[in-house]
């Protein structure tokens, strides 16, 4: 994701939050190449440097226009009924409130929807050979893998919401939805070959890494999730700060800042 | 058919700390070596920018390719063992060049004498009777003074950064660096520890406090507190880990080959003899025989255990009868308890840190404990580790927030940075009935059977677990949380699946009787006089601290055993008792 209207933000208010704290950015690169100087050699200091400074450095033209995403499109769901279950109940889990955005603002839908259109949703690292015995296996020990039991999951959510409350899932109260997801996440609904509390854990965890994890993925949205938590990202030494006894709250870096400056 | 390659001098299984520092003894010495890892090929500049959580701590980036391989695990012998799928169920092997030693913590600790003479001194100290029933205490044939050298051997290699332990047993020299600083948490971790009369210290850690240069003339960078430490690779070459310590010395003297994709199946052998070992390119499929004087496995506890019982050397351990050797005495960390702490006015810098930047302290281990009026044997050890917290992985709440929803977004909000652990680590002592043997109903890729584990809990590790979660909450109390919650140890806490760790050992136990132990001091089979186990599968018993100084030691004892097998002709090493 390229935002440079963004990044430009970031970066000046990180200028501020550096100077508050007495570490100015000169201080900051000298520190860091006394660290590492001379030891592995031009190209480790000199990518490091580069990598990490760039962005305060140059000046980054500013776009007029927002620039679009072009990335929140399913990759992995094919039925729009599936992901609007997906986005609410990921909301229901991770809600917006006074302190931020929910899920569906993070962008969480899309990340779990990129997630388990790659590797991760086709269990590509995982031992599948048989047997597979066991009643009511976990999500690692089913036979499905983790985009079947996602699909399943939440079409099975949508027949429960039918089932009670008489419209789809994305039709119902609030309070409606986090009744049908505590059904889910305290095994009082039969999903086939997989625990329902186990499914749940699952949408509960990746939720969070979409609120979370690196924008790179598609969630997190201009690091909104990492203000949220006072995370700074990927910043490479905290060598000025590890002693102190006062809480200091920086902008976050993210890896696109991290890597390409 | 496979393909024979060249005889070289030694062949090793494994690139890890413990294949590392074999290898570079060996070729320094100027033998011909070549290192066979299952794993890829990777160095220095694939770490750089590798600060990714969601990659490398959720997605377990560095882990073994469970695809090829895993371990099942049960209960008890009348189970079926199932295998671990995912890394997410429990991550446990490190694969790539370096092993685990790569995306480690560092904590390098040395064991206590007690460890060593574990039988010994538990019935010199209270008599026969108070090893419980079932649990197989052996002594490791060598004393902690004999291993003490090579223990400064490897932290000096390693330039561990460590202040001393005011309880622990002399040292024949200081650390080589100085400990890291500290922070808000290990500082107030020190004070609660003080004012109860214990006596706090530093953790030694392999994270450089300052830039370093080893015996070996390979620099190690200082450490700068990045946080992406344990799980990633240290993006500036400043955690001490094989590929920038011993697996770079190994390159340089021009002696040693490492071949990536390579997975080992087994070592071939005539009657008495190791001849070599037998393996797959994982890239093409294509088998190869690669014949060597000497043969050393150091692919880690479980590879090391199974590739034993593969290649049918050494008498594979019954539980029933007790006969036997190899898989026996299976111990480890199973499982970390711990206590929370919610702090509702003190903010900290959680997210900054590093792998092993903490404070802990020893008052409650083996040798200081008294247990005269205890319900179990050993120690724990009770510390604060400033590893520096990610988001995803720090969601901690107070018991009774719910997990999801409103409440849990704004308390998990809220305490992110108020609130963190102490853990504690309980070595679990060996029991007759917790093994390592075949399992019968799983296979590799290439279908040979996968390694089974056989263990389960024993009073004396929920006893121990309880008394040591007990302690730990009067430590945070000192330290003034609002909310302290504990592990909770019931008599239901079971081992399983998710229990076993990277710190396990056993199944080709070092001592110094054939009948009993697999190796002898030097690491060297018993049963094959040219075939070295080296790493943790030699350790008789299981300690408090962690394991990776004691591998390190074990390691450089094995590697000068090797040395003067090869210069004088072979023979064993050790008389046998
Ligand atoms: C996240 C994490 C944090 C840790 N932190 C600490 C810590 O702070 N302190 C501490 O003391 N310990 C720590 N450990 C444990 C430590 O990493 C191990 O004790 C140590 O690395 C073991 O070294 P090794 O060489 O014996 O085994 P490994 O590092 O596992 O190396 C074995 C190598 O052999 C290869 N191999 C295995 N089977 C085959 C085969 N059939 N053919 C070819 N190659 C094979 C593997 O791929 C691997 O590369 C940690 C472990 C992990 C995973
Ligand atoms: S914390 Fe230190 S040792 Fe660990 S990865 Fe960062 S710089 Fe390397």
């Amino acid at each position: 994701m390229s935002n440079n209207k963004d990044s430009q933000k970031d970066n000046t208010t990180s200028n501020e939050i550096g100077k508050e704290h007495g570490i100015t950015r000169r201080k900051f690169i000298k520190n860091t190449g006394m660290i590492v100087g001379g030891v592995a050699g031009g190209s480790l200091l000199g990518g490091m440097l580069t990598n990490n400074f760039q962005a305060e450095t140059t000046n980054s033209p500013v776009y007029e226009e927002e620039t679009s995403t072009f990335t929140e499109a399913r990759m992995f769901f094919t039925r729009y009924e599936d992901f609007v279950v997906l986005m609410q109940a990921t909301e229901r889990i991770f809600p917006e409130d006074d302190n931020g955005p929910g899920a569906i603002d993070l962008g969480v839908p899309y990340f779990i929807d990129k997630q388990l259109a790659g590797s991760w949703g086709i269990n590509g690292s995982d031992y599948r050979k048989g047997p597979f015995p066991g009643s009511e296996p976990s999500v690692d020990t089913s036979t499905q893998t983790r985009g079947e039991i996602f699909i399943n999951g939440l079409r099975k959510m949508n027949q429960l919401s039918h089932k009670q409350f008489g419209a789809s899932f994305d039709d119902v109260e609030k309070n409606q939805q986090i009744d049908i997801l505590m059904h889910f996440e305290n095994d009082e609904v039969d999903m086939k070959g997989v625990a329902a509390s186990d499914f749940f854990s699952l949408l509960r965890q990746m939720t969070l890494e979409g609120a979370y994890a690196d924008p790179l993925y598609g969630g997190n949205k201009n690091m909104e999730g990492w203000k949220m938590k006072e995370f700074p990202g990927a910043v490479h030494s905290y060598e000025d700060i590890i002693e102190n006894d006062e809480f200091i709250k920086m902008d976050p870096i993210s890896l696109e800042d991290y890597q390409q400056g | 058919m496979a393909t024979e390659m060249d005889k070289v001098d030694v062949v090793i299984v494994g690139s890890g700390w413990a294949g590392g520092i074999v290898a570079a003894e060996l070729s320094k010495e100027g033998y011909r070596v070549v290192g066979l890892e299952r794993g890829k090929d990777q160095k220095m500049e694939d770490f750089i920018g590798a600060k990714d959580e969601l990659r490398y701590s959720s997605r377990h980036g560095m882990f073994q390719d469970l695809t090829k391989e895993t371990i099942t695990t049960r209960n008890t012998e009348n189970e079926d063992a199932l295998p671990i799928r995912s890394n997410s169920t429990n991550s446990i092997n490190g694969t790539d060049t370096g092993g685990s030693g790569v995306h480690w913590d560092g904590a390098t600790y040395r064991w206590w004498p007690y460890d060593f003479e574990a039988y010994s001194k538990t019935v010199e100290q209270y008599g026969e009777d108070k090893i419980p029933e079932g649990m197989t205490l052996q002594d490791w044939g060598i004393t902690y003074n004999e291993l003490e050298p090579y223990y400064d051997k490897f932290e000096k290699t390693a330039g561990v950064s460590g202040e001393e332990d005011p309880l622990r047993p002399g040292r024949s020299d200081e650390y080589p660096n100085p400990p890291m600083r500290g922070s808000q948490v290990t500082s107030l971790f020190k004070q609660a520890a003080n004012e109860l009369n214990y006596h706090p210290y530093h953790m030694p850690s392999a994270n450089m406090s300052q830039q370093y240069e080893n015996p070996d003339g390979e620099t190690i960078n200082a450490c700068v507190y990045c946080s992406f430490c344990g799980m990633y690779g240290c993006d500036f070459g400043a955690k001490a880990d094989p590929i920038v310590t011993v697996l770079s010395t190994a390159q340089k003297t021009g002696n040693y080959e490492l071949r990536n994709n390579a997975y080992v199946t087994r070592v071939l052998h005539n009657e008495d003899k190791a001849t070599g070992v037998l393996y797959v390119d994982t890239q093409t499929g294509e088998e190869y025989e690669q014949p060597a004087d000497l043969v050393v496995l150091a692919g880690f506890t479980f590879a090391n255990t199974r590739l034993l019982l593969l290649s049918e050397i050494g008498e594979p351990y019954n539980p029933d009868t007790g006969d036997g050797v190899i898989g026996k005495n299976l111990t480890g960390h199973f499982g970390f308890y711990g206590v929370s702490g919610f702090f509702n006015d003190k903010k900290f810098n959680l997210y900054a840190g590093a792998g092993a930047l903490g404070a802990t302290l020893s008052d409650f281990t083996v040798e200081q404990l008294d247990h005269n009026e205890l319900d179990f044997l050993h120690g724990f050890e009770p510390r604060v580790v400033q590893s520096g917290s990610t988001p995803i992985g720090s969601n901690g709440v107070p018991g009774d927030t719910p997990t999801w929803g409103e409440e849990f977004k704004e308390k998990s909000l809220y305490y992110t940075n108020r609130n963190f652990g102490i853990n504690i680590q309980v070595g679990n002592l060996p029991w007759a009935h917790n093994y390592m043997d075949l399992d019968p109903n799983y296979t590799d890729f290439i279908g040979d059977p996968l390694l089974r584990i056989t263990c389960s809990f024993s009073d004396q590790d929920r006893n121990i677990a309880r008394y040591s979660v007990e302690k730990s909450k009067e430590i945070m109390e000192q330290m003034g949380a609002d909310i302290i919650e504990g592990s909770e140890i019931t008599d239901e806490t079971e081992f399983n699946e998710t229990t076993l760790t990277s710190h396990t050992a056993g199944g080709a136990i070092m001592g110094d009787d054939p009948q009993t132990s697999a190796v002898n001091n030097y690491s060297q089979m018993w049963d094959m006089e040219n075939l070295f186990v080296v790493g943790a599968s030699s350790f008789s018993t299981f300690s408090s601290s962690n394991p990776t100084g004691t591998v390190g030691a074990v390691a450089y004892r094995a590697a000068e055993g090797m040395i003067k097998f090869l210069k004088e002709d072979g023979g064993i090493l050790v008389e046998k008792n």
